[in-house]
Order: C-alpha cells, then sequence, then structure tokens
C-alpha cells in the first residue's frame, strides 16, 4: 500500500508530529514499505477468530472507593516545563 | 579473584562470608565502568554516589545477619524503570531532563531486597529498535565485537553484564527486546509470562505485550532477580494475583522425560546455518541428557511481524500522546499556538523511529482503516496464540533460535526499516500470545554468540529456567567471556 504524501502530511498531523516538509517523501516511501509487509496479513484466514486484544482474560479489578493517593501536585508539577499558582502554562488558546 | 566474573550464589556467600563487603563490590564494578564505557556507553546515567550509600546499607543490614539473596549485589536498571530521584530519559530527548518522581514497582522491589543500583542502562528510544540505534544518548556496542551492535532494545543491559560492568541488570521485552540482545551478547535472558511482573513506574510502549524481565549469565542468576520482581502489585491493573513460585528451589530438577517441541517455521529459510548448527547441538545436548524431541508447527508464526507492526504501533500511538509539551518532557521554544506548541514538541522530542511508529500506529487505527489493519491484526494475534495453545498440549517447551543470525555491524540495518523489524522474527510470538521466553547462549559462530530460546506455557517460568539450568550445567558456552573484558 503505497502512502501519499497529502496522506502522510495528514497522519502526522492526527498525531500532532511537526514533519519538516522536506522529510514527507521519505517517511512515505518507509511508511509505505511498513505497509507492505503488514499487509501479508490479508492473506491469513481470520473468519473464525476472535479478535484478542489482551494476552490474558481478565476483567478490570474493583477496589474499595477510597482515598489513597496523597496529594502530591507540587512535586508532580516540579516536573512541568511551566507552571504557575498550581497551573500548568501553554499559549493562549482562546483571544 | 574476578568479581565481575561470579555468579550471584558465589557474590551472596563472599558477601556472607566476608570475603568482601558490598562496599567493596560496588567500588570493583563502578571501577569497571569507569575504565571500559566509554568504549560501551552502555550506561547512560551512573549512580556513582547512591550505590555506594545503598552498599554501606546491605553491609549493615548482612552484618546484623539480615538480608536476602540479593543483598549486596550490584545491578543496572534499564532507562525506561522510573527512578525517584534519578534522571529516567528512555532513550529518548523527550525525557532527558525527567527526574521520576516515583520508582516503578520493580525498582523498589529491588531496593527492598538490598540490590545496589550501579546506574540507568542505555537502550533504544522508547524501546523501540532491535540494535540500540535510535537511542538519543547514542548507539551502544557490543563487548564481543566493538563494530557490531548489542541488539535491542535492552542494549545498554546486555552490554553491561556482558562485560562485567554490573552483575545483573533489568530490561525489558515488548517484542524481543531482552531476548535478543542476550542471544547477541552471550547472556541468559527472561521475559516472563505478561502479568507476571509489575508494569508500574515502567514507561509504556505497547501495553498488551510489554513485560520486565531480568537479564543476567546464568538461568540461576535470573531465578534469583526474577523472584524477587514478580508477583502481584495492585498499582498494575494488568497484574497477575497469583503466588510466585520458588524459581531457585525448582532449577535442580533433571529434564529426564522433557518433551520439546522445535517449530518447524523457526528452522526455514532465513536462518543463518552456524546460527542452526548451535541450536541444533543443543537439542543434541537435551536428548542426551534425557528429553524427548519432536518436531511441531506453529504455522501462523510467519504472520507474528507483521502482526505485531499494527498492534504495537497502534498501542505505542495511544502511549505516546501523552508526551505533550505540558505536564513534563521536552518543550520547544517560540511557538504561538497550542497546537503548534504540540507540533513542536513532539517533533524535536521524539527520533525518527518513534516518530514512524507513531504515525504507522495512528494510520492503522484512523477511520476507514481501522477494520483492514487494527481488527484484523487482533484476529490474527489469536490464531498466533491458539497456534502455542496446541503445541502445549502436546510439549513442555518449545525451543528454536532467538535471533537468525549472530550480531550484525552498527549500521548495517539502520536505512531499512523492514530489515529491522525481521530481527525479531522469532522472539515477537511470545509477546503475542503472552507466554514467557527465555534466550541462553548456545555457543558461537565466527566467535559471536549465538542464543537457543526456550518458550513455555504461561506461568511457566519455573521450567524454563529449570531447563536452562540444567542445559548450563552440561556446557559451558555461558562462561566464555569477551576478550578485553575478562
Amino acid at each position: 500500500m503505497a502512502l501519499t504524501a497529502d496522506q502522510i502530511r495528514q497522519v502526522a498531523h492526527l498525531a500532532r508530529l511537526e514533519l519538516p516538509p522536506e522529510q514527507v517523501e521519505k517517511v512515505a516511501r518507509e511508511l509505505s514499505n511498513i505497509l507492505d509487509m503488514v499487509d501479508t496479513l490479508a492473506r491469513a484466514d481470520t473468519s473464525a477468530a476472535e479478535p484478542m486484544a489482551h494476552p490474558l482474560d481478565m476483567s478490570q479489578r474493583l477496589r474499595p472507593d477510597a482515598v489513597t493517593e496523597p496529594d502530591r501536585r507540587a512535586a508532580l508539577q516540579a516536573h512541568a516545563p511551566a507552571v504557575r499558582d498550581g497551573l500548568y502554562l501553554v499559549p493562549k488558546v482562546i483571544e | 579473584m574476578s568479581l565481575h566474573t561470579l555468579p550471584l550464589p558465589q557474590l551472596a556467600a563472599g558477601l556472607r562470608g566476608k570475603k568482601f563487603s558490598a562496599v567493596e563490590l560496588a567500588r570493583h564494578f563502578l571501577a569497571r565502568i569507569e575504565a571500559h564505557d566509554r568504549k560501551l556507553n552502555s550506561f547512560v546515567t551512573v549512580c556513582g554516589e547512591s550505590a555506594l550509600a545503598e552498599a554501606a546499607a546491605a553491609d549493615a543490614r548482612l552484618a546484623r545477619g539480615e538480608g536476602t539473596p540479593l543483598t549486596g549485589i550490584p545491578l543496572a536498571q534499564k532507562d525506561i524503570f522510573c527512578t525517584q530521584g534519578v534522571r529516567t530519559a528512555c532513550g529518548s530527548r523527550m525525557l532527558d531532563r525527567f527526574v521520576a518522581p516515583y520508582d516503578a514497582t520493580i525498582v523498589s522491589r529491588l531496593k527492598a531486597a538490598g540490590t545496589v543500583m550501579l546506574g540507568k542502562c542505555n537502550m533504544d528510544e522508547f524501546a523501540m529498535g532491535s540494535s540500540n540505534e535510535t537511542s538519543w544518548y547514542g548507539p551502544v556496542k557490543n563487548p564481543w565485537d566493538l563494530a557490531r551492535v548489542p541488539g535491542g532494545s535492552s542494549g545498554g543491559s546486555v552490554a553491561a553484564v556482558a562485560a562485567g560492568l554490573a552483575a545483573v541488570a533489568t530490561g525489558t521485552d515488548t517484542g524481543g527486546s531482552i531476548r535478543q540482545p542476550a542471544a547477541l551478547t552471550n547472556l541468559t535472558g527472561i521475559k516472563p509470562t505478561y502479568g507476571r511482573v509489575s508494569r508500574y513506574g515502567m514507561i509504556a510502549f505497547a501495553s498488551s505485550l510489554d513485560q520486565a524481565g531480568v537479564l543476567a549469565r546464568t538461568a540461576e542468576d535470573c531465578a534469583h532477580v526474577l523472584a524477587a520482581m514478580a508477583g502481584f502489585d495492585p498499582l498494575d491493573s494488568t497484574s497477575v494475583d497469583r503466588p510466585v513460585p520458588d524459581y531457585a528451589a525448582a532449577l535442580a530438577a533433571p529434564v529426564k522425560g522433557l518433551r520439546i517441541g522445535l517449530p518447524r517455521e523457526y528452522f526455514a529459510a532465513g536462518l543463518e546455518a552456524g546460527t542452526r548448527a548451535a541450536v541444533m547441538a543443543a537439542v543434541t545436548q537435551f536428548e542426551a541428557l534425557g528429553a524427548t524431541v519432536s518436531e511441531i508447527s506453529l504455522p501462523n508464526s510467519p504472520l507474528s511481524v507483521p502482526t505485531y507492526y499494527v498492534v504495537a504501533p497502534a498501542e505505542a500511538s495511544s502511549n505516546l500522546a501523552r508526551f505533550d509539551g505540558v505536564r513534563y518532557g521536552h518543550r520547544a521554544e517560540g511557538v504561538k499556538t497550542l497546537e503548534e506548541l504540540y507540533k513542536k514538541s513532539r517533533g524535536e522530542g521524539f527520533g525518527a523511529e518513534v516518530r514512524r511508529r507513531i504515525m504507522i500506529g495512528t494510520y492503522v487505527l484512523s477511520h476507514g482503516y481501522y477494520d483492514a489493519y487494527y481488527l484484523k491484526a487482533q484476529k490474527v494475534r489469536r490464531l498466533i496464540c491458539d497456534d502455542f495453545r496446541r503445541a502445549f498440549e502436546k510439549v513442555d517447551v518449545v525451543l528454536g533460535p532467538t535471533a537468525q543470525a549472530p550480531a550484525f555491524k552498527l549500521g548495517d540495518k539502520t536505512a531499512d526499516p523492514v530489515a529491522m523489524y525481521l530481527n525479531d522474527i522469532y522472539t515477537i510470538a511470545a509477546n503475542l500470545a503472552g507466554i514467557p521466553a527465555l534466550s541462553m547462549p548456545g555457543g558461537f559462530v565466527d566467535g559471536l554468540p549465538v542464543g537457543v530460546q526456550l518458550m513455555g506455557n504461561y506461568f511457566d517460568e519455573a521450567r524454563l529456567l529449570n531447563v536452562a539450568h540444567q542445559y548450563q550445567l552440561a556446557t559451558h558456552w555461558h562462561k566464555a567471556l569477551p576478550k578485553g573484558f575478562e
């Protein structure tokens, strides 16, 4: 399956990845090669196969509805590139 | 005495018998890192000061007659595990300055057992790679030939142990990242059953495949370290609540009567001749030990690489969405809009391979392609899993090569992602099925190590370690050391 430059730009946008224009063609070739390899899956007869999302048959555990985490906001926000008064700072979203 | 070549039980006995202290042991390994690691680049962070403090605490514990078989043992952590107060970069510029605010469960368990953390090991960026060439911190060299790759993604972990810069190391395995590098560096590496070891604090790549394990010289060493890592953890919602068997106690059982299956698909075209001969010699060895060998078929195994390259990138694209330049990690400068902040931070913070996999994952999950790719891959994953279920009705372990050939040269496969992906052709199926698998040293081709892979049924780690241990009692491959690092 050959991906076009437009498709690559769209995928990069969906993934919120900046892709320099001069790399688009190269990435299109690489991703097309990977999808060619992946396309061999189409040959498998999966008419009787249940999709497998996970290796173990398990359901989500429940726990008592009790507070177990202390407030660690300051420690966790210490890693943020830009914070003020406990808030994360980003470029202005609404004018 | 070469402290860096002793197996864990001898190190533990030496510590208890006061032949050397944990501080002396830590100093010995730190000095070796200092002397040798510029050739290998296996550590991204060395924790000299804290290691000596941990070693002193271990000595105090041992002096009180307390401790575990791991107290005072110097180990290296793959830099994918969060370590409180120590940078956790995961091989990425994105996390170059990230100091984890908590310990991964396996880190705190190994600390509680009394191990001494020498440092954090280099790795492929976000564990995406089979050669350790995608790291932001540069490639790792194979101690057996500095012109060759150590395998990946746990490339730093294996180089450190193989070169005697750490007694043991942790690793993670999403598609072969413990077993393939173990094979390429003459180590024993075990990837446990999915859910056996907690993933809490292990930076996520593909959450339905990721599993932490051990890299060591011997199966016996793996047994001791895995025993300390394994077990239920309420902080990981996929952790399995099931008792951990005594792996060390299970090592001694003879393999007489063991049923070994050789999957014919693992010996088909593509397997290098010397590697095939080494694996078949291991089969002969097991027959001599009383095991019975039969050919089996895992008919869907040729589909494991394509299945993986849908499932793993899909999960990765979702997991790596958290890196947004806002809460932690790399943030681009001089941007004007929020969208620009996301795109530029991610474009700068992630390397080419990670970007590639995020884009593949985004594509296969996008509207109009989900059924053809993601759903199809999930169905084929079921077929691959069913192959193993049928195989384990007839045999106790499945044996084959770990990799198609010994270590390749640095740069040989970087230009062709698909060629790189095919390195994991024999290892990926175990991750898709979730079964445990191990690689152990099985000889040499032109001076380069060859790995033999053992795969077992769910939660059969004890048997894999037992079988590998019995093989290591009868062979000497695992004792060989790379020149210049003896």
